[in-house]
C-alpha cells in the first residue's frame, strides 16, 4: 500500500514571506495525524498547500506516492476547508450541498446514479443531519453547517481526510459528532491529518501530534507525550528573553 | 388586439422575449452565487463596440455582437483571476472603453447614434427571422449548459476552494460562465437592450430566492420569473407604446416589489428558526498575572504584531488585551 501523504522538507512563501519551513513527515494508511499550533504557526498554509490552494515553494510533497504537480486521482483526497458563510448568496439545501462533494467522481453530463445518492444520504445520515437534509444550509447553526463540510468531504469517499480546524466555533454536540465521524473512517483505513487549535473531544482518535511554531515542526510523536512546551497554545519566547524575531533563515539559504 | 398579437413583428418579439426571459436568469444565477451580479452590465458595455462593427462593416450587428461579447468575458475572466489590487480598475477601464469606442464607431459608420439606440435599449421592431433563429439556438446552449452542467457549475460557485481541491477545472468552468453569460447578452441586447440586460439576469433570481430553500428550485423559478416578466413586458410596451426593455424591467421590478412582503416574512420565520450554538467554546486563554497597568505604546514591554493585533511580551509570555462586556483582561497568545 502507498503512502498517502509525505513531504519532504517542505517550505512555502506567501507574498516572499517564509510561513512555513523545512517540514518533512509521512502519514500511514489509517493514521490519524493532528497537526497543532498557534495562530501564525503556518498550519492551515500548510494544509492548503497539499490540496494546490497556496503553492509549495521548497520540496515536495506527495500523495499515494505521486508528487503533486503529476497527481491526478483528486477523488482519493478530501478537503474540509474553515467554515466559510455558507448562509449568504443563493439557497442551497443540506443535500445539495453535500452532493456537492461527489463532484470529483462524476462525469459531466451524466445524472447522479443510484450509488451516488446513497452515498451523499450516508454522509448526511452520518453527520447526524438526517432529518435536515431538505433545509437550506443557511437555517443551520455554525456547529451544524461545519458539519455538512465534514459530510460533503465524505460523500467524495476518500482515502485521505484534510481538515481546517473543524471545530473552531464549533458546539461542543456538534465537535463530538464530527470527532466520532472521523474515527469511523479512520478505522475503514483511510488516513486524517487535522489541524486542531487543541485537541479538545478529538483527543480520543489522535494517533499522533505533528506540533508547528513559526512553521517549524517543533515535536513529533505520539499525543501523550506532548512536551509541556509544544502543548502550550501559546507563544514562549526561551530563555534568552528579549529576543522575540522568531528563528529565520533566508528562503534560499537552505541548511547553511 | 389580436391584429397586433399576431403581427410577425410581433411574434418574433415574443419568442426572442421567451427566450431571453429563460437563459438570462439561468446564467444569472451562477452569477449572483459567484458575487459577480453585475458582470451582465460589463459585458453589456463592452459589446455596444461589437454592435457599431457590425453597423461599421455591414454584418449583422447580432454575430458581432456575439464574438466581441466573448472576448470581452473571456478578457474579464483573465484580469479577475490574474491580478487582485487592480482587477477592479482594469474592468473600468475595459467598460468604459467598450462602450465610448462603439459610440465612436457608429458615428464613423455615418449612422449616427440612434441606430445604436435599438441595440442600447431593445427595439422590437428591429429583430429579423435570422435573429429569432440566431437567438433561439444560442439561448438554447445557455439554458442547456445551465442545467446540464448545475452539479459542476454549482461546485465551483459555491466553494471554489474545495472544488479546486477535488480536482475539478476550475477555471474552465468559470470562463464557461461567463462565456455563457456574454451570450445571453447579445441575445437579450435585441428585446432588453445592453444598458438594461443585467437586470434580467438578476432581479428574477432576486424574487426566486426569497420563497425557495435550494438552489435548483432557486434557478428553475428565476427563470419562470424571467419568462412572465418578458412576455408580459413585450405586450405590454406593444399595446402602450413604451420602450420594450425598460417595460420587461419594470415588470420584473414589480414583481419583485409585489412578493417582497410575503418574502420577508417568510425571511423572519425562517430566521427564527435557526438554531444557535449554546456551548461554543472560546479559544483564549486568560493571563494569571495581574496586571497594574494597561499595555501600550510606551509602555516598556516589548510590543510584537500578531494578525489584527497587537501582543505585549510580559514575563515571557505574549500578552494580548480581551475587551469584554465588563471591562478588559489580558490573553495568553
Amino acid at each position: 500500500m502507498t503512502t498517502p501523504l509525505s513531504l519532504d522538507q517542505v517550505g512555502i512563501l506567501l507574498d516572499g514571506r517564509p510561513i512555513v519551513r523545512d517540514v518533512t513527515f509521512e502519514v500511514t494508511p489509517g493514521q490519524v495525524v493532528a497537526i497543532l499550533g498557534a495562530n501564525g504557526s503556518g498550519k492551515s498554509t500548510l494544509l492548503k498547500a497539499l490540496v494546490r490552494l497556496n503553492p509549495v515553494s521548497l520540496g515536495t510533497v506527495s500523495l499515494f506516492g505521486t508528487p503533486l504537480p503529476r497527481f491526478r486521482d483528486w477523488e482519493r483526497v478530501g478537503y474540509v476547508p474553515q467554515r466559510s458563510n455558507l448562509g449568504t448568496g443563493v439557497p442551497a439545501t443540506v443535500r445539495e450541498v453535500v452532493a456537492s462533494g461527489r463532484i470529483a467522481r462524476r462525469r459531466p453530463f451524466l445524472p447522479m446514479t443510484r450509488h451516488d445518492h446513497d452515498v451523499v444520504d450516508a454522509a448526511v445520515d452520518l453527520v447526524g443531519l438526517g432529518g435536515r437534509a431538505g433545509h437550506a444550509v443557511a437555517t443551520l447553526s455554525g456547529g451544524q453547517q461545519q458539519r455538512v463540510l465534514v459530510a460533503r468531504t465524505l460523500a467524495g469517499e476518500p482515502d485521505l481526510l484534510l481538515l481546517d480546524e473543524p471545530n473552531a466555533g464549533v458546539d461542543h454536540g456538534s465537535q463530538m459528532a464530527i470527532a466520532e465521524t472521523l474515527g469511523g473512517r479512520a478505522d475503514a483505513g483511510a488516513s486524517v491529518v487535522v489541524v486542531l487549535h487543541e485537541l479538545g473531544p478529538f483527543a480520543p482518535l489522535i494517533d499522533r501530534v505533528i506540533a508547528l511554531r513559526e512553521g517549524r515542526i517543533t515535536y513529533d510523536g505520539p499525543p501523550d507525550q506532548l512536551a509541556e512546551g509544544a502543548a502550550h497554545s501559546h507563544h514562549h519566547l526561551g530563555s534568552d528573553g528579549g529576543r522575540v524575531a522568531p528563528p529565520m533563515h533566508a528562503p534560499l539559504e537552505g541548511d547553511r | 388586439m389580436w391584429d397586433l398579437l399576431l403581427a410577425p413583428f410581433m411574434i418574433r418579439a415574443v419568442i426572442a422575449a421567451a427566450v431571453t426571459g429563460l437563459a438570462a436568469p439561468g446564467i444569472g444565477t451562477y452569477l449572483v452565487q459567484r458575487r459577480l451580479a453585475l458582470l451582465g452590465d460589463g459585458i453589456g458595455h463592452i459589446t455596444v463596440t461589437g454592435v457599431a462593427l457590425g453597423l461599421l462593416t455591414g454584418t449583422s450587428p447580432t454575430y458581432t455582437a456575439v464574438v466581441i461579447a466573448v472576448l470581452g468575458a473571456l478578457a474579464i475572466e483573465l484580469i479577475r483571476t490574474s491580478g487582485r489590487a487592480t482587477g477592479d480598475l482594469a474592468l473600468a477601464l475595459l467598460f468604459y472603453g467598450g462602450i465610448a469606442g462603439g459610440l465612436v464607431l457608429v458615428q464613423l459608420a455615418g449612422n449616427g447614434a440612434f441606430s445604436l439606440q435599438a441595440y442600447l435599449f431593445g427595439s422590437i421592431t428591429t429583430i429579423s427571422y435570422d435573429d429569432v433563429v440566431v437567438s433561439l439556438v444560442l439561448a438554447g446552449i445557455v439554458i442547456v449548459a445551465g442545467l446540464a452542467l448545475m452539479p459542476q457549475l454549482f461546485a465551483v460557485s459555491h466553494d471554489e476552494d474545495f472544488a479546486r481541491a477535488s480536482g475539478v477545472p476550475v477555471w474552465f468552468y468559470n470562463t464557461l460562465v461567463s462565456v455563457l453569460a456574454a451570450v445571453t447578452v447579445s441575445v437579450a441586447m435585441r428585446t432588453v437592450g445592453l444598458l438594461l440586460v443585467s437586470a434580467l439576469m438578476i432581479i428574477p433570481v432576486a424574487t426566486s430566492q426569497q420563497f425557495t430553500r435550494s438552489f435548483r428550485s432557486t434557478m428553475l423559478l428565476a427563470m419562470v420569473a424571467g419568462l412572465v416578466a418578458s412576455l408580459g413586458g413585450v405586450i405590454i410596451s406593444a399595446f402602450a407604446n413604451l420602450p420594450p426593455g425598460a417595460t420587461i424591467v419594470l415588470v420584473s421590478l414589480a414583481g419583485f416589489v409585489g412578493t417582497a412582503p410575503v418574502g420577508m416574512v417568510l425571511e423572519r420565520r425562517r430566521r427564527a428558526r435557526v438554531p444557535y450554538d449554546a456551548d461554543a467554546l472560546p479559544l483564549h486563554e486568560e493571563t494569571g498575572e495581574r496586571h497594574r497597568h494597561v499595555h501600550g505604546p510606551g509602555c516598556g514591554h516589548l510590543a510584537i504584531e500578531h494578525g489584527d493585533h497587537v501582543d505585549y511580551v510580559h514575563d515571557g509570555h505574549r500578552h494580548a488585551v480581551h475587551v469584554t462586556g465588563d471591562g478588559q483582561h489580558y490573553d495568553e497568545h
